[in-house]
């Protein structure tokens, strides 16, 4: 029998994950210095897992409500409304999914219809793409330049949209450039959108890492929150990937019919996450937030100990202003993103990401991650200088 | 500024001034000079290093001891805090509330020789009480550092 093909032509037409090829040569390589990880180096605070601990210790081993716990969705409504001054209602504008990957996917299939399109600012996470193309959507991208600091410029956006546009794709801070957008960029995309009824999918996974400014949600600006679907989550602000736990808020129609989708895929997330996502919330909402304020002062320093490293081997940096990556440009070396990485890592086993894994506006950057020691990132920009040296 | 700077060099005192104006975005010349102001106050006391000796051949002993005096007028439990810490065996003094009033740490070669500095030295002075010693077995963490954790780092070697 055949089975390739029996596999749906929609998932065999996404074309397999750039990193994957550099993850399985790195890998298998010994004393590889990685700059290639999109999570943090922290270790989830104690307290955190300790309440996880302990809620396995009384017996807490059954599912939730398909929303989520309602004491979880309390607390991530004060959250949103204490950090960001946005307010959705615990009871039927928010659920919590296992990481944002799935809340992602959720808007999306709750939204998309066939041929339905959808816009992506390129370069992007490499998830938005295939998850859409999964839906029967189409991905359309919208190409951000270094030189308008990667943001959506309006525009851009204006003359992406077509009768089929049905939603957009706000990934700020962005990863894998660092971009961000602030509420004067936002404002002037809100002015687009607001003659449209354009749905906003606003991953805000980053959120909490951003450097010399805060965050601002779109659903901050006038007339927008009633379109959008905030998706956030515990992993990088927490240090909690591999728990996987995110969460979406919104409008009751479009959190509601998302939640029609995980309660016969998912049912709920795991409750140990969930446990633990609560001890997060809660003892930060105590101490302000402590250990990520420190988490974010550590990454601001290793950010630039990164930037300025790059831009005195001669490489030039566009200087990210969230999230955890830095962005450099390879254009001078003459390669392409691909070989660069590829060269890089067989010469001084280094590995960078290409940054055509997040799009074809990506081509001629390799996104370098700082969520590491300074120790490491100094010996990575070493080798990367010796290799420059060589060429 | 300060703050910043006592953060990253009680991590690390190894740091210097260049790489904290890096991570800081400081001028170099200001990094130095707030961090001169820093030891002129004290606020900086000294740049040591953590060593754990069981790594090393070197044979020592930790004991905790707690110490009862009885405080003298005018100059409460100070004097007598200010006889113990002069000893070099003397590694630290808190002065504690509850059960007992000053808590000495006190480092020797052997039991034996901790033993003879308790007996001889501290448990004579006038105005001590008793003592009670306990000795330390194992440092598991020690001023903020585990000594013997898990250092390994977990994490795949990309991840999007």
């Amino acid at each position: 029998m055949n089975l390739k093909n029996k596999i749906a032509a929609r998932v065999k037409d996404v074309p397999p994950s750039g990193i994957r090829k550099f993850f399985d040569i790195a890998s298998e390589m010994e004393g590889v210095i990685s700059l290639g990880v999109g999570e943090p180096d922290f270790v989830t605070p104690w307290n955190v897992r300790e309440a996880c601990i302990y809620s396995l210790e009384k017996g807490m081993t059954y599912y939730t409500s398909n929303w989520g716990m309602l004491e979880l969705r309390k607390a991530i409504s004060t959250y949103l409304s204490r950090r960001f001054g946005v307010d959705y209602k615990p009871e039927n504008e928010i659920i919590v999914t296992v990481g944002a990957s799935e809340a992602i996917d959720l808007a999306l299939r709750a939204i998309l219809d066939p041929e339905d399109e959808v816009l992506i600012p390129d370069p992007s996470y490499v998830a938005y793409m295939p998850c859409v193309r999964f839906c029967g959507g189409k991905a359309v991208a919208i190409e951000c330049r270094v030189e308008d600091g990667f943001r959506i410029m309006p525009e851009q956006l204006k003359k992406s949209i077509t009768p089929k546009t049905k939603a957009l794709i706000l990934p700020y801070p962005n990863n894998p450039t660092g971009g961000i957008m602030t509420r004067e960029d936002l404002e002037a995309i809100a002015e687009v959108l607001r003659d449209t009824d354009i749905i906003i999918i606003s991953d805000e996974i980053y959120a909490e890492l951003t450097y010399e400014q805060k965050h601002v949600s779109i659903t901050s600006i006038p007339d927008m929150k009633e379109r959008t679907v905030l998706i956030n989550g515990f992993s990088k602000a927490f240090a909690m990937t591999g728990w996987r736990l995110g969460y979406a808020a919104g409008h009751s129609d479009l959190i509601g019919a998302m939640v029609k989708i995980h309660q016969y895929t998912t049912l709920c997330a795991s409750i140990m996450a969930q446990v633990a996502a609560l001890e997060a919330l809660n003892s930060g909402l105590e101490d302000d937030f402590a250990s990520v304020e420190y988490m974010v002062r550590q990454y601001n320093r290793r950010r630039k100990v990164m930037v300025n490293g790059f831009r005195e081997i001669g490489l030039d940096c566009f200087e990210p202003m969230g999230a955890f990556y830095v962005f450099p440009s390879i254009k001078k070396t003459g390669m392409t993103s691909e070989e660069f990485c590829e060269k890089l890592l067989m010469d001084q086993k280094v590995a960078v990401v290409p940054g055509t894994a997040f799009g074809s506006s990506g081509e001629g950057f390799v996104r370098c991650s700082y969520a590491y020691s300074i120790e490491n990132i100094n010996e990575a920009i070493r080798r990367i200088g010796n290799f420059l040296k060589k060429l | 500024m300060n703050d910043a700077i006592l953060e990253i060099l009680s991590e690390d005192s190894r740091r210097t001034p260049e790489e904290i104006a890096v991570m800081l975005d400081a001028d170099v010349d200001d990094v130095r000079q707030k961090i001169k102001e820093l030891e002129e106050k004290k606020a900086i006391v000294k740049y040591n290093t953590i060593v754990n000796w069981d790594k090393v051949q070197r044979e020592y002993v930790t004991a905790f001891i707690e110490v009862k005096v009885t405080p003298q007028r005018d100059l409460g439990f100070d004097a007598i805090a200010e006889r113990i810490y002069k000893f070099p065996e003397v590694k630290s003094v808190y002065l504690m509330s509850g059960d007992f009033d000053l808590a000495v740490m006190v480092e020797g070669r052997s039991m034996k020789e901790v033993a003879f500095f308790v007996a001889e030295k501290l448990a004579v002075l006038d105005s001590v009480v008793s003592t009670t010693t306990h000795f330390v077995l194992k440092k598991y963490k020690t001023d903020g550092v585990i000594l013997e954790g898990d250092e390994k780092d977990y994490r795949q070697v990309i991840v999007p």
